[in-house]
């Protein structure tokens, strides 16, 4: 009976730290812009699958070898590069007929400044995986070349979120908020698709492989060892505290402490407070809101795909990208974020651990089968009850 | 001035013609279904009548979704749960009621219900007027589903509220998925079951399957057209005022004296109905089994591409937006008759850009005919690009997705307010909005 | 008619710590036409929301023609008879001019939603009702050119006339407009002047009227209040309010020194320039 307690626990602070670190996308994203990132949800699941490429690439995969990387993608790479060659030049043309010099600062509206950017951070991915395969072949064990894989996904899924932002939310800055809406329903349909295209990662499930092996946990509580007959020993019952859940949680949490901090103790996140207070104003200030949208949409991608990553180590099934189980998840992570108070990066982090109790002490304890049910009607309660969540403050519409 | 009810009693038309005049859309509707269900099958064989079927279906969807996301500006997207409701209601209806009233769940309809040439049978039966009352039922259900949904749009607005409804589709998805039983096969089953217990008696994850398929060309459009009516009515009415001004500014409007919370929930109470009549068509249509795992938000993100393409508010927007959204991924399976476009689209393109160069030669913009031939270009090299994926083996069917989600994003983004915006087809005003839009304003702001 | 139009009595509004409608009350009889002005920030728009009923007094009384209409929903004071316009401007955008004033009818309509879907001959009545009412406003506002454009097409000075055409398609007994004036060069203000004296004329209304143009204020008004800091701080006909001198002081600060200037920028509040020397 304690077994069985401490066991939902742990496992649920595991999955609702996960939670909470996809619910700081949201919440971000949010406390910025105003809008539901609905692509935030494929940000996580494209992080899973990112992870998985590259741990096939660094020789994890299920052949064992390690599989080369994808042709198309160092093709885009070099196109990244030569469209930002291209636009270096053009840059440089136009402004030597205006007669300035300096054609090569990278400034805000400088389109080399951008493909440079995009095309450097690509080819930093890559780079990433490499290094990932060359730790591999050096005798890692996995958990150098884990996190190197981790750093690769999180990379690759903050350039998607960068170019996302660029190409399809920062046209619309002034529209009504439903047109952002469906923008981002439309983005999160054109990840989801474009991810089980053949050349992406298929419609088949994969399994993920595990860095972290949990045939042995880290510590156990009760239980009684069992003696096999070879001499190993096996555990019955009792509580299981994997490696997984706690590497996991801990990187859950030091990436939010670190964020807390980023937010409330630095020059940037005062930028980041500012914009999300007024945007004019705080551009009339000398903010680069512009920036500092980029970076918060970076930074909650980032944040998602190590959800993503470490999700796929604690469940290593991976569904095709458009598959509803994904999609709820990253529902549920939205879900967290509103309960604890959209646009509070605190209230994500207590969201996303009670949403993570609700839903396996529910399935646990009550009926397995309404994980969902749990966690919608939370959120149908607490926008009837408190609209503004936990930690959130109520807005006031100006008349 | 007289006031307005005095005026209103001069001015009602007479009680017979009006009568007239109310019935005959109505009428039409049932000739132009008449007309579909008995001459089009011959005409354009057996897939494309099928292909026909789902445009219906669709368009009853978008129409009915137009009523909430379009009219009053509520962002709903759990759509497909009334639709579900009023499937499984109307499913249960029909196929116990054909097991306790026939012996067995095979079509006894008429011919208006049969989709099989040559079969002899009466042309309306009994059992046809218990599809027709389950398609009601079914609406009934999915409306008292929509007052309850509509309730939380009094408190909540705009990203709030599309997650509430998310939410609310997601639970009903999962009840029907993991809290009903196996469907009872055999007759002496049906009558052992008390009647209450039928209900949960639907197939749970498999799916409601063995129904049969009542939905013929003649239901469907029959039902298109009553849809279609009752939504222009509505807008066309006091009450689609109300609607649209909620839209467009919900504090003027209530300020104007539209009781706001009322309208909200009976948007949403109206919608549903229809989405559940639909949800009756579409479980009983030929090829489809009911089943909860395909009717989640992603059903409901198909019918939102459909609104928000034809435009938000226009009912003529979502149904041309319905029909192309459903019949897209067959011509992309088979773009065999687009093609042989080829040399038309180049010959206008070409004559577009000449015609672009003397308007500029002349000193005018030109601006309008340069983009028709960048717009004629694109689809010649699309076209291109289509032959070469065609011939190197390539289904362009699954690419589907992948551009309606395209053309959501890049709809938003160069015209947010869909093809039609608001407006009708018919109406001038949203000619010129369109020629604006893609003449760029170059003619200014009149 | 006779009587009071409109009475207030004491009502008060406090957002957090801020009080921004103190003890406010006016009694305007029947037909008449009053000013309310005071420097940015006085609360006026606050005074006209909490009458609307957008936000609920938290104390005090507003009566209507006799009767209470105290923190009711804003649709229900429209349909006692107040409406309003507002000071940016809130109209139907994507709606065409007509159906704007269409809607205004709205709240004197007596056809539901199955009266529309089976068109019955007394919904026909009063939808052509409804029309030739908002085309008679449309003309009276020479809007009548314009009735199948877009709302938001219209000039600035036509779309604050629109406002108005709407508010009184809701037959009100009383009108409030919030700022009528704003943004409209001094031609368009004198015909202003004249439609909104037309208005009360033809129309029968009683008008409270926002407005930072003094020559509009002090010619059509036939007496003035004036808010600052959420209370009234002095009434009277023109003459009387722009000789009174703390109107003058709360328009301009406290007139002896730097030091009343600065306390003003201290409290949050630029003194306004300009004021009544406007007349």
């Amino acid at each position: 009976m304690v077994d069985k307690f401490l066991q939902t626990l742990i496992d649920a602070l595991a999955v609702g730290s996960l939670y909470a670190l996809i619910a700081l996308g949201y919440t971000m994203v949010y406390g910025i812009l105003k809008f539901i990132n609905f692509a935030h949800s494929d940000v996580f699941v494209l992080g899973a699958w990112v992870s998985f490429a590259t741990a096939t690439v660094a020789g994890w995969g299920p052949g064992g070898e390690a599989a080369p990387v994808a042709p198309w993608v160092v093709q885009t790479l070099w196109g990244a590069v030569g469209l930002a060659a291209i636009a270096t030049a053009a840059e440089a043309w136009l402004w030597s007929r205006r007669g300035r010099i300096e054609p090569f600062r990278l400034q805000r509206t400088s389109y080399a400044g951008t493909f440079a950017l995009v095309a450097a951070w690509g080819w930093l991915s890559l780079g990433l995986a490499q290094a990932a395969r060359l730790v591999k072949q050096s005798g890692d064990t996995g958990l150098f070349s884990g996190l190197l894989v981790l750093l690769c996904a999180m990379s690759t899924c903050g350039l998607v979120g960068f170019i996302i932002e660029r190409l399809a939310y920062k046209p619309l800055r002034r529209a009504p908020r439903l047109n952002v809406l469906i923008t981002a329903i439309g983005v999160s349909l054109l990840l989801q698709n474009v991810g089980q295209l053949e050349a992406m990662f298929g419609t088949r499930p994969q399994r993920m492989p595990t860095f972290l092996s949990d045939a042995r946990p880290l510590a156990t509580i009760g239980g009684t060892v069992v003696t096999d007959a070879d001499g190993s020993t096996r555990l019955v019952g009792g509580v299981k505290i994997q490696p997984v859940d706690v590497i996991g949680a801990s990187t859950a949490l030091v990436l939010m402490f670190a964020l807390d901090f980023l937010v409330h103790r630095t020059k940037f996140g005062r930028s980041m407070r500012a914009v999300s207070y007024n945007p004019t104003t705080a551009s009339l200030m000398g903010i680069p809101v512009d920036r500092v949208i980029s970076v918060t949409f970076v930074l909650g991608a980032m944040l998602a795909a190590a959800a993503g990553f470490l999700y796929g180590q604690k469940y290593p099934g991976l569904n095709q990208t458009a598959a509803a189980t994904w999609v709820l998840l990253g529902l549920k992570a939205f879900v967290a974020a509103v309960v604890g108070g959209i646009g509070n990066i605190r209230g994500a982090m207590i969201g996303g651990l009670l949403i993570g109790l609700l839903e396996f002490f529910g399935t646990a304890y009550v009926n397995p089968e309404l994980r969902d049910v749990y966690v919608f009607s939370l959120l149908i309660l607490v926008l009837l009850v408190r609209p503004s969540g936990i930690l959130g403050r109520a807005s006031v519409e100006k008349v | 001035m007289a006031s307005l009810p005095e005026r209103s009693r001069e001015l009602a038309p007479g009680a017979a013609g009006s009568a007239l005049r109310s019935a005959a859309p109505a009428l039409g509707g049932v000739a132009l279904a008449l007309v579909l269900h008995f001459f089009a099958t011959p005409l354009i064989g057996d897939f494309y009548a099928k292909v026909l079927l789902d445009i219906g279906v669709n368009i009853v969807l978008a129409v009915s979704l137009t009523m909430v996301n379009g009219f009053t500006g509520q962002f709903s997207i759990g759509h497909a749960a009334f639709m579900m409701v009023g499937g499984y209601v109307s499913a249960m209806i029909v196929y116990y009621g054909s097991m306790l009233g026939y012996g067995s769940p095979d079509l006894q309809g008429g011919l208006i219900s049969s989709t099989i040439s040559g079969r002899e049978a009466p042309f309306v039966t009994l059992a046809d007027l218990m599809f027709a009352g389950s398609l009601v039922a079914g609406g009934l259900f999915a409306a008292a589903c929509g007052y309850v949904v509509g309730l939380p749009s009094l408190r909540l607005k705009g990203d709030y509220l599309a997650i509430v409804t998310l939410g609310f589709g997601e639970i009903v998805r999962v009840l029907v998925q993991s809290q009903t039983g196996d469907v009872l096969y055999t007759v002496e089953e049906v009558r052992e079951t008390p009647i209450w217990q039928l209900p949960t008696k639907v197939g749970g994850a498999l799916g409601f399957s063995g129904l049969p398929f009542y939905s013929s060309l003649f239901w469907v459009f029959l039902v298109v057209s009553l849809t279609l009516l009752a939504a222009y009515r509505l807008k066309r009415s006091a009450t689609g005022r109300a609607f649209l001004s909620i839209r467009e500014d919900e504090i003027a409007s209530e300020a104007m004296g539209v009781n706001t919370t009322k309208f909200k929930v009976s948007a949403f109470t109206i919608s549903a109905f229809f989405a559940g009549v639909a949800g009756g068509l579409f479980a009983h249509t030929i090829g489809v089994t009911l089943n909860p795992g395909e009717l989640g938000f992603q059903k409901s993100f198909d019918i939102i591409i459909m609104v928000v393409l034809g435009g938000l508010g226009s009912i003529s927007g979502a149904t041309i937006a319905a029909a192309i959204v459903t019949i897209l991924p067959e011509l992309l399976r088979n773009p065999e008759p687009l093609l042989r476009l080829w040399p038309a689209l180049a010959g206008i393109g070409a004559v577009a850009a000449v015609a672009g160069l003397v308007m500029r030669a002349r000193g005018r913009s030109g601006g309008l005919f340069f983009k028709a031939a960048l717009a004629a270009g694109i689809a010649v090299a699309l076209g291109f690009a289509a032959r070469s994926a065609i011939d190197a083996g390539h289904d362009l069917g699954r690419y589907r997705m992948i551009l309606f989600a395209l053309a959501l994003v890049l709809l938003m983004i160069l015209r947010p307010q869909g093809l039609f915006g608001v407006h009708e087809i018919w109406e001038r005003s949203m000619w010129r909005g369109l020629l604006h839009a893609v003449g760029g304003g170059g003619k200014g702001r009149a | 008619m006779s009587g009071e139009a409109l009475r207030v009595t004491g009502i008060c509004k406090s957002f957090g710590g801020l009080k921004a409608v103190q003890d406010f009350s006016i009694a305007l009889p029947t037909g008449s036409l009053r000013g309310l002005i005071g420097p940015n920030g006085a609360g006026k728009t606050t005074v006209f929301n909490l009458l609307t009923g957008v936000y609920r007094p938290d104390a005090g009384r507003v009566e209507l023609g006799g009767g209470e209409i105290t923190g009711r929903r804003p649709f229900l004071i429209a349909e006692a008879g107040l409406s309003r316009t507002f000071q940016n401007i809130r109209l139907f955008g994507e709606l065409s001019v007509l159906d704007n004033v269409r809607l205004g009818c709205h709240v004197r309509a007596r056809h539901g939603t199955f009266r529309a879907l089976l068109r019955t001959p007394w919904q026909r009545g009063e939808e052509r009702a409804i029309e030739e009412r908002a085309r008679r406003l449309l003309r009276v506002f020479g809007l009548e050119g314009r009735a199948q454009d877009q709302a938001r097409n219209l000039p600035y000075g036509d779309q604050r006339k629109l406002e108005i055409a709407r508010a009184l398609a809701t037959e009100p007994r009383v009108l409030l407009l919030d700022e009528p004036a704003a943004g409209m060069n001094s031609q368009e203000k004198l015909g202003l002047r004249e439609l909104i004296r037309g208005v009360r004329r033809d129309f029968g209304v009683t008008i409270l009227l926002i407005e930072h143009d003094m020559g509009v204020v002090m010619d059509i008004c036939e007496r003035i209040t004036v808010l600052d800091y959420g209370k009234i701080i002095a009434e009277g006909t023109p003459a009387e309010i722009q000789s009174n001198p703390k109107v003058v002081e709360a328009y301009l600060g406290a007139d002896d020194d730097a030091e009343g200037i600065d306390t003003a920028y201290a409290s949050g509040r630029r003194p306004a320039v300009g004021g009544p020397s406007d007349a």
